[in-house]
């Protein structure tokens, strides 16, 4: 799909905003800097972007624990994030949430989830409301959730109630700390995914424009009426599970690998520069833009207003 | 003014909600039933005829027939109410809120506070509960004391006709997410139930008799065996100060210490086993902040801390029953302190 020049850099931004954020946190968290459990999402960028870049705020978006990059995808603004993961009262969620949950209910995205397989049912019931308007619910799951029940439930409810739910497995081959290859029982998980009754394809998960030629088909697919899709994107996670994971369970050699030949941004520079869509010059002009803007987001996080005992009993409820 | 039955009463007060607004949903196992088959949609009308007649007035959009996917029903009505719907989950047996807590527990309670203060989870949560059908440990329990222990849920537990229509329009209307149990054995409950529009708030006891001597707090079908052992206890001069809490969370603390304070002997009757209860919550209130009205140590009639049995001579010797409370009666009109 031929994309316009603006909306090639606004992708290349958001793909770029995500690493940058993720790298800078990883650095910030080795400082002592951040409290609590954060799992990074860089290395699987092309996927959030790669789905994000078709939607508006009236489709629906729920997400994972590594859930900071389909925020920013999906519009979450970044220094109201970062302001959360540093705990402040400032945050997107006031502090009350941070990294597992960050949340923004005005822009679709219904939240980071701490459990795992916990938001595909909160997508299909997202899937109501978006049949009732004509837009679409993403449910974004990895290959540790796919294995959850609640996962199987949604996707069977989906189809029953012929919902459109699109189902996207970011199949970065790890649950936790293990395998892929052991923790799936079906010959792959697309074809678990059609075993349910619906639609489902794969993508080259690093690539900006696998992922979203692939997710043009499955919500045009969706929308005319034919019930919930599935898609496995095949990506890479270039942390570890959480911050502070040893990864012994990598192989030798095995995180240099990804990272020379399985990166999202190299890749999507080399195709958009050799294409002569985009200068390499436009490419770090956008570089230099996000770095000011992660700069910005530390810095106002350090200085933002801590929350106080008072706060920990606001929002319970809405009303006693 | 009519007179109806409880089972009644919330399928009509159902019916009046969803014609008052379009947003609201409703779904659950079987709540049309006979879809796929060859007797046809609403060939059951919900098996506990709460919602018959609903799906064919508002159609299949609206009134969701799910398969038996606990989790994703509550999941599937949350994700709607975040969304700008409004909605009714239906949970067949409350003993079914194991398969689905994480839902319930981790989601739907938390998102208002997780998420700042900047969402609404408007779901109201259906689930008929409680012993007395020999339905076995698996389809008798009361959950109550699990769903009232959670910040973030609001409990609701009618016991009449009335309060059926008043507390559960409340519940639907409310931006919270709220667990309205109705107990089986109260399903044909027969009362007045007044014509009008009404909502009953939250946080309001019900005072059931007024009384000098005892306060007895119950809730559920609880509320009518107070009410029986009340009748025998007034035949010896005892009177009872009976109070159905109505909802557990939020709890009338008012009501329950003035009362207490007024008859000084408190007497709870408790359809849950007796650790960590609702029971054992109410005495430990009173013991804070009455301690000095009470004149003899706080009587509690509950369950045993026991699965709910099965054979009728087994679950009758399990549930609190009004000979229970008689009992407990006179042991608090009887004490004295040496």
């Amino acid at each position: 799909m031929q994309l316009s020049r603006e909306a090639l850099l606004k992708a290349y931004r958001q793909m770029k905003t995500i690493r940058m954020f993720e790298e800078r946190l990883h650095d910030e968290i080795a400082l002592g800097e951040i409290a609590g459990f954060t799992h990074l999402y860089a290395g699987q960028e092309a996927c959030a972007v790669g789905v994000c870049e078709h939607l508006g705020p009236k489709d629906y978006i729920i997400s994972t624990h590594r859930g900071h990059g389909h925020c920013i995808a999906k519009g979450c603004d970044v220094i109201d994030m970062m302001k959360e993961i540093y705990g402040s009262r400032e945050g997107l969620c006031n502090g009350k949430g941070g990294s597992m949950h960050i949340a923004d209910v005005n822009v679709g995205m219904l939240g980071a989830n701490g459990i795992v397989g916990a938001g595909a049912p909160i997508a299909v019931g997202a899937g109501i409301t978006a049949k009732s308007q004509g837009t679409v619910s993403i449910a974004f799951s990895g290959d540790g959730a796919c294995n959850q029940g609640t996962t199987f439930e949604a996707m069977n409810m989906a189809v029953v109630l012929k919902l459109p739910v699109i189902f996207v497995f970011e199949n970065n081959h790890y649950s936790e700390h293990t395998g892929e290859a052991y923790a799936v029982g079906a010959e792959s998980m697309t074809a678990r995914s059609a075993a349910f009754g619906m639609k489902a394809i794969k993508a080259d998960g690093i690539d900006f424009f696998s992922v979203y030629d692939a997710m043009r088909e499955l919500i045009d697919y969706c929308k005319a009426g034919n019930g919930p899709a599935s898609i496995e994107l095949d990506c890479e996670r270039f942390y570890g599970h959480f911050e502070g994971d040893p990864q012994r369970y990598r192989g030798k050699g095995e995180l240099d690998r990804i990272r020379e030949e399985r990166d999202s941004l190299k890749t999507f520079r080399k195709k958009v520069t050799e294409a002569k869509l985009l200068e390499h010059a436009d490419i770090d002009a956008v570089d230099a833009e996000v770095t000011a803007l992660i700069d910005q987001a530390v810095a106002e996080s350090k200085a933002a207003a801590r929350p106080t005992a008072a706060d920990v009993t606001e929002n319970v409820y809405i009303s006693y | 003014m009519a007179i109806k039955m409880i089972r009644d009463v919330i399928r009509d007060t159902i019916d009046a909600e969803m014609a008052r607004d379009d947003s609201l949903i409703m779904l659950g196992e079987d709540i049309v039933g006979g879809n796929g088959s060859a007797g046809g949609p609403e060939a059951i009308g919900g098996i506990w005829g709460t919602s018959g007649g609903l799906w064919a007035k508002y159609g299949p959009d609206r009134v969701i027939d799910t398969p038996i996917s606990e989790s994703a029903i509550i999941g599937a009505a949350a994700g709607a109410a975040l969304t700008g719907k409004r909605a009714i989950a239906e949970i067949m047996f409350a003993d079914f809120i194991g398969v689905c807590m994480d839902q319930i527990w981790n989601q739907v309670a938390k998102f208002r506070y997780m998420f700042g203060g900047k969402s609404r989870c408007p779901i109201t949560i259906r689930m008929p509960y409680g012993a007395g059908f020999n339905a076995a440990p698996q389809h008798s329990q009361v959950i109550h004391q699990f769903v009232t222990a959670m910040p973030g849920l609001k409990v609701v537990m009618p016991t009449t006709p009335a309060d059926a229509k008043g507390l559960l329009a409340q519940s639907i209307r409310d931006d919270d997410p709220v667990i309205f149990l109705e107990h089986k054995a109260l399903y044909g409950v027969k009362g007045e139930v007044p014509d009008e529009d009404y909502v009953i708030p939250f946080g309001n006891a019900r005072q059931v008799t007024q009384g000098d001597d005892i306060t007895i707090l119950a809730t559920g079908l609880m509320v009518g065996f107070a009410e029986k052992a009340a009748a025998d206890l007034a035949q010896d001069g005892i009177s009872c100060d009976i109070l159905d809490l109505r909802t557990t969370s939020p709890l009338d603390e008012e009501a329950i210490l003035d009362s207490v304070e007024h008859t000084g002997r408190l007497l709870i009757v408790d359809e849950a086993p007796p650790r960590c209860s609702l029971a054992t919550d109410l005495s430990g209130l009173v013991a804070q902040k009455a301690f000095s009205s009470l004149k003899a140590p706080i009587e509690m009639v509950t369950a045993p801390h026991s699965p709910v049995p099965f054979a009728r001579e087994l679950e009758t010797a399990y549930l609190p029953s009004p000979d229970k409370i008689v009992a407990a009666a006179s042991r608090l009109m009887s004490y004295r302190k040496v």
